[in-house]
């Protein structure tokens, strides 16, 4: 019997053990990874041994491009905006991923982004801003110092994480480029890319790729908003939305684009993908809300990872998914069963 | 080929095991820990696929005969039926232990308010009468009777691809392959039926 299943019936939850137990599947993990030369165990300053973060040595890390290493290393904890709760385990956050473009399944994007292509890379920002252009990613990620800061993830599935991000406030970022005031809305969008992403070469796919997402001014504003680079104290994984994704924890996960390429600005709403696919399952807003559900999911409550499978770790979902003290001032009067 | 009395038993024998493998993948590779960060939505998914693979399997015994010629595969009509019934089950079982951990009160909200696992429920609720007459005996009681109350399968199968349906969310690829398959194995019997 597995370690895992005495440790199940003994009903231990699996992040208070290191579980060697899920050896096998790091090995293939890691194996794909050092095809594509990411290798474990780099030498390189690190943040997650300043913070001690827990990253089984058996498992990929991803030091990223060397000119953010010394970013990466630096960066600094805001206890302010973190929450206490207990981590995910590392090998969780890189291995169960919604990143449709590199396939539906969970297991899919760590299967098969290994080889995606991260640096260089180019964002280009344009509408109603005074500095538009197409910008080297380094360059604007220049002037930003890094947070590090645990958040809470509800997806809209019904299951959730703790995450420890690497980013910066994206309101600093969009200050830079001094919005006209006509820039009501700011728009998102990922990479464009059928060679490396299969998904995006379905003959059956339900989306219009790329992926767009947006936000209304002031929530792109409110300091959680967050552009993140990393993730666990190391860059940002390509399953996890290298190099650069979007990060408000008080939305469903759908709303944290990945692999951004794109920012715009503009005085009308965005039409965002799952919005457009399902105008009556997903709404521009998604704020975590337990008391509007999904046709197929209840968001009154949520499995947060890791589960065990004999004692499944159901959590009551709170308002704003938690956040309710530092956004629900910007709905205030809206009714947020119609503005889902 | 070994033929007679023996040749049939290991012929039952080995689609016996065969019926059985994916589920005795699922729990080798649940023992390996090999079924990523969240094995309960796997293994979910996982006998959900079965269950409708079998009941299409089912389905294709009768054009099986007909088109192809096959008459051994009646012999193995109720085995795949039952075993359509049996991954349903574990599949209801695996969606109320691993992902509901048998809240009642998330289990109600589940079963009576998500359209996707309502049709789906009533699928597996109407598969309970076919399972329980499916003996010869029950066949021979039952007689004209029987083949009105086991065309309940169509409706099932209708249910469980709705089930399916419902569930599509950034790819429809694997929905349209069961569907197409659904359609020629239904439309079969409408041709029949036509002629006759
Ligand atoms: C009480 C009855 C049932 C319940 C509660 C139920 C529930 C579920 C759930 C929760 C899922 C996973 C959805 C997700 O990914 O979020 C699922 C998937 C599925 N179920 Fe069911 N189901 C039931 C009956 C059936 C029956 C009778 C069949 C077929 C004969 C079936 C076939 C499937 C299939 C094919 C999938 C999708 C598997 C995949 O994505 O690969 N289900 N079901």
């Amino acid at each position: 019997m597995s370690k895992r299943l005495i440790r199940e019936a003994l009903n231990i939850p699996s992040s208070e053990i290191t579980s060697e137990s899920i050896y096998k599947q790091r090995r293939r993990l890691i194996q794909a990874a050092m095809s594509a030369a990411i290798l474990p165990a780099f030498a390189y300053p690190s943040f997650a041994r300043a913070a001690g973060y827990e990253i089984p040595d058996d498992l990929p890390r991803y030091p990223g491009p060397a000119w953010l290493r010394q970013k990466l290393a630096s960066a600094v904890r805001n206890p302010d905006l973190s929450v206490s709760d207990e981590l995910a385990p590392y090998y969780h956050i890189i291995t169960h991923n919604n990143f449709y473009e590199f396939g539906t399944d969970k297991r899919d994007p760590a299967r098969y982004a290994q080889n995606f292509k991260t640096d260089p890379w180019k964002v280009e920002i344009s509408g109603e801003v005074a500095k538009p252009g197409n910008y080297n990613l380094e360059d604007i990620l220049a002037p930003h110092a890094l947070e590090d800061r645990v958040y809470r993830l509800r997806c809209v599935e019904a299951w959730s994480m703790v995450i420890p991000w690497l980013g910066f406030p994206l309101a600093d970022l969009i200050k830079r480029f001094e919005p006209t005031s006509k820039a009501k809305y700011v728009h998102f969008t990922t990479i464009l890319d059928k060679e490396q992403m299969s998904e995006q070469r379905s003959s059956f796919g339900t989306i219009d790729w790329p992926y767009v997402e947006g936000l209304r001014m002031d929530e792109a504003m409110n300091p959680l908003t967050l552009m993140a680079v990393g993730v666990y104290g190391n860059a940002l994984p390509p399953q996890n939305g290298a190099p650069l994704r979007l990060v408000v924890p008080w939305k469903y996960g759908f709303k944290s684009i990945k692999s951004i390429v794109r920012i715009h600005f503009s005085e009308t709403m965005p039409e965002t993908s799952w919005n457009v696919t399902a105008p009556s399952e997903y709404g521009f807003y998604a704020n975590v809300n337990p008391a509007v559900d999904h046709p197929r999911w209840s968001q009154a409550t949520e499995r947060q990872l890791p589960s065990s499978l004999l004692s499944p770790n159901i959590v009551d979902t709170l308002p704003f998914n938690g956040y309710a003290d530092q956004v629900a001032h910007l709905y205030k009067g809206m009714d947020l069963a119609k503005w889902f | 080929m070994v033929s007679g009395e023996k040749g049939r038993l290991l012929r039952w024998w080995f689609f016996f095991l065969l019926l059985l493998s994916p589920l005795a993948a699922l729990f080798v590779n649940l023992l390996n820990d090999n079924l990523g960060a969240d094995p309960a939505k796997v293994i979910v998914k996982e006998l959900g696929f079965w269950a409708i693979t079998l009941l299409w399997l089912t389905l294709s015994v009768t054009p099986g005969i007909k088109l192809l010629g096959w008459r051994w595969l009646m012999s193995f009509r109720r085995m795949l039926g039952l075993y359509t019934f049996f991954y349903a089950v574990l599949h209801l079982l695996s969606f109320a232990t691993f992902l509901v951990g048998w809240r009642w009160d998330i289990l109600l909200t589940e079963l009576t308010k998500r359209p996707y696992i309502v049709v789906g429920s009533l699928a597996l609720l109407l598969l309970i009468p076919l399972t329980f007459t499916s003996t010869k005996a029950m066949q021979r009681r039952l007689g004209r009777r029987w083949k009105k109350l086991h065309s309940l399968v169509y409706p099932i199968s209708l249910l469980a691809m709705l089930h399916f349906i419902w569930q599509i969310r950034s790819d429809f690829g694997q929905q349209l392959i069961f569907a197409i398959l659904l359609a020629i194995l239904l439309g079969y019997r409408l041709y029949l039926n036509r002629r006759s």
